[in-house]
């Protein structure tokens, strides 16, 4: 085993209040990691630092061993995955543009991108017909979906995950959390996913961390 | 990629109408009488041989003085009186010499011989009012303190106008001001009491009004003439001189009420008048009124095109850019929305002193009305991206700029083309305007229509500026269609 994203001795305030204070953690590759934390614990935050959305006030990142350099960074989140609550489509693209930009920006030749969709699409039990449709056309569970497939779609070795199963009903959240866990035996990846569902972190997860005080403790 | 060709196209075509001619440009004040001084001048040129650009809807003595002076027209009808009091500011009256050596030393400027009339300036009231208060002269308006004068903005502001008058008279009254064109219609219904007119006036007998004696010798004499630069060709100058003596008072008043109530155009009245005098020996050829309207419809559409693509060019990237630098969008958008409060016809009028008259002042000035609806509605729409799509745009690995090509732009593009939509149409609008500074178009119709008070000239304008704002309308929901979704049209 490896560690292929490491987090050393963080700080992190917004204004007065101190987020983060000496926040240590490591990752190992091909793992499920999930954070759990209430509302405004700063599990987002502590997310978005491993792609660099959110650069912290002290304390280092490292990815695939090495320091983030926030200067080259979109090189390193094409080889990041990440996927929100709400899916995060874009409304004027159609469901294969939207799963195929980050291919479509690194100039990926446009076979493999439609081959790599059908794959994806087929792995989530999508139909087919789904990618010429727009996101307001898709219910919450296909947006969800096709949201997945995009953080995957360039086969990254890391994948965020932010609440991404949150907005869903039960039934519709379990199938997905299936069609994860089939991708991440097809094709095994390092995944990080934040929730504050206890259930779903434990259902998905190798290794379970709590936000408190300020830090994080090991419950899995 | 076939969109963004498509935008390009929209913002070449209009280019490529602009062009430029050399020609005898003839100015006109915008009254009654200069048109048809104009319009003379215009034929005796044409019928000499020479290709006219008519420069009329110049507005007052300022707007057509200073288009001589920066070469935008080449010869207009003046009056000495005018010239000796509004432009050369002279303390006395000069005679016809004096005048002639002085315009020619300071302004590099010179006069032909009189036309043969005096159009003077005077005070004017209802025949039957007069009577009853027994006023003759202006000095019996002293009198009667409670009559309500009004009158046109030129006279209100002249040397020789209404504040040197009222001090000679010591008259108490307190005027208003009055579009020309209006005020024989106010006086008839009784709306006003006085207002000023020249002695040539075809409304004075039509109205049945009395000019009130200028009893203290007040006003200078306005003969008219030809102003021109020294510069002005010999040949031309020539041509010019043949206009000495030809014209009466009485037979200018004739064309004056000729255009005002006899239905014919100033253009045919000049045209018989050149005839029955011998003075050109060709009818002139009437354009046909069918034709006008498109010529001038194509020349609106020209200004507003040049006017409105080149607002695009450059308030896309500024909106652009300012969205990138937040902090200095707060104080261009309120420099550019302080322009927007300058009234049109103000913001039109002060392009004069610095681009002259013609096209390009008034694209100068279309343009900047353009620039605000177009630039705020490009920053807004991209600040109003939502902003969780912009953060997972970051996320997924777009640089700046992929996101503002992919992302952003995509998406405020509904409220990008909206301010492109209302620049268009306000420019339509607005455009009619510019042929105050001869710069053509509908609004020449309209602006001579309102000199002329001539109903079905106006609609001539405004019907197919009208039907052009609509005609944008359906264009705009054309490039809509064709670039944003169905789903993300409101």
């Amino acid at each position: 085993m490896s560690v292929i994203l490491s987090l050393e001795s963080i700080h992190q305030a917004y204004g007065d209040q101190i987020i983060f204070d000496n926040l240590n953690l490591s990752i190992q590759k091909n793992t499920i990691t999930a954070i759990l934390g209430k509302s405004g614990s700063g599990k987002s935050t502590l997310l978005q630092m491993m792609n660099g959305l959110v650069r912290p006030d002290k304390g280092e990142v490292t990815i695939f061993g090495e320091a983030i350099d926030y200067k080259n960074i979109e090189e390193l989140r094409l080889k990041i995955g990440y996927a929100v609550q709400g899916a995060g489509l874009f409304p004027h693209l159609t469901v294969a543009k939207n799963i195929m930009l980050p291919g479509i920006i690194s100039k990926r030749p446009k076979e493999f991108l439609q081959k790599r969709l059908t794959e994806l699409l087929e792995r989530v039990n999508l139909p087919q017909e789904i990618q010429w449709k727009y996101p307001y056309e898709l219910s919450g569970g296909e947006q969800q979906r096709v949201g997945l497939c995009r953080a995957v779609l360039l086969n990254p070795p890391l994948v965020l995950l932010d609440e991404a199963f949150s907005a869903l009903d039960d039934e519709t959240k379990n199938e997905i959390h299936e069609q994860l866990l089939a991708i991440q035996k097809a094709e095994p990846r390092t995944m990080v996913l934040v929730t504050h569902n206890k259930q779903e972190a434990e259902k998905l997860a190798d290794a379970v961390f709590q936000i408190e005080n300020k830090t994080l403790n090991k419950v899995k | 990629m076939k969109k963004s060709f498509l935008f390009v196209l929209l913002i070449i075509i209009p280019l490529s109408f602009l062009r430029a001619q050399e020609t005898i440009r003839v100015g006109a004040k915008h009254f009654t009488e200069g048109y048809i001084l104009s319009e003379i001048l215009s034929q005796l040129l044409e019928d000499a041989g020479y290709k006219v650009d008519r420069k009329y809807n110049l507005g007052g003595t300022t707007v057509c003085f200073e288009a001589l002076r920066n070469k935008a027209i080449d010869v207009y009808p003046e009056y000495t009186g005018t010239l000796a009091e509004e432009i050369l500011k002279s303390q006395g009256q000069l005679n016809f010499s004096e005048l002639q050596s002085q315009l020619q030393k300071e302004l590099g400027m010179e006069i032909s011989a009189s036309y043969g009339f005096n159009d003077t300036y005077g005070l004017s009231m209802k025949k039957a009012k007069a009577e009853e208060l027994k006023i003759q002269t202006i000095s019996d308006l002293r009198a009667h303190p409670n009559l309500s004068v009004a009158l046109s903005y030129e006279f209100l502001k002249r040397k020789d106008g209404w504040d040197n008058l009222a001090s000679a008279y010591a008259l108490p009254h307190k005027p208003v001001g009055i579009e020309h064109g209006l005020a024989y219609q106010a006086m008839d219904e009784n709306r006003i009491d006085g207002t000023d007119v020249y002695s040539t006036d075809g409304e004075i007998k039509k109205y049945n009004l009395v000019v009130l004696l200028d009893d203290r010798g007040f006003f200078p004499k306005y003969e008219a003439v030809s102003l021109y630069r020294t510069s002005l060709a010999m040949p031309l100058k020539k041509i010019l001189s043949t206009l000495a003596g030809q014209i009466s008072e009485t037979e200018m008043q004739a064309m004056n009420a000729e255009v005002l109530y006899g239905k014919r155009t100033y253009s045919e009245v000049a045209s018989s008048f050149l005839l029955s005098s011998r003075l050109v020996k060709n009818k002139k050829e009437e354009v046909s009124v069918t034709r006008e309207i498109i010529s001038k419809t194509i020349t609106h559409l020209r200004i507003t095109f040049i006017a409105v693509a080149l607002a695009i060019m450059l308030a896309l990237p500024l909106g652009i850019v300012l969205y990138r630098y937040a902090s200095f969008s707060k104080a261009v958008l309120y420099a550019v929305g302080l322009l927007q409060t300058v009234p049109s016809i103000a913001l039109l009028a002060l392009m004069i002193p610095l681009l002259g008259i013609g096209a390009v002042p008034a694209i100068t000035a279309l343009f900047l009305y353009a620039l605000l609806p177009i630039l705020r509605n490009t920053t807004t729409g991209l600040f109003a991206v939502d902003p969780l799509l912009k953060k997972v745009a970051a996320g997924i690995g777009l640089t700046p700029w992929q996101r503002l090509r992919y992302v952003e732009l995509p998406m405020a593009m509904p409220a990008i083309l909206t301010g492109i939509r209302t620049a268009a149409v306000i420019t339509i609008g607005t455009a009619t305007l510019a042929a105050f500074i001869g710069a053509g178009g509908l609004g020449e119709f309209i602006v001579t229509g309102l000199a002329l008070n001539n109903t079905e000239l106006i609609l001539r304008g405004a019907i197919p500026a009208a039907a052009l704002a609509i005609m944008v309308e359906l264009v705009f929901e054309w490039i809509e269609a064709k670039l944003i979704p169905k789903h993300l049209r409101k």
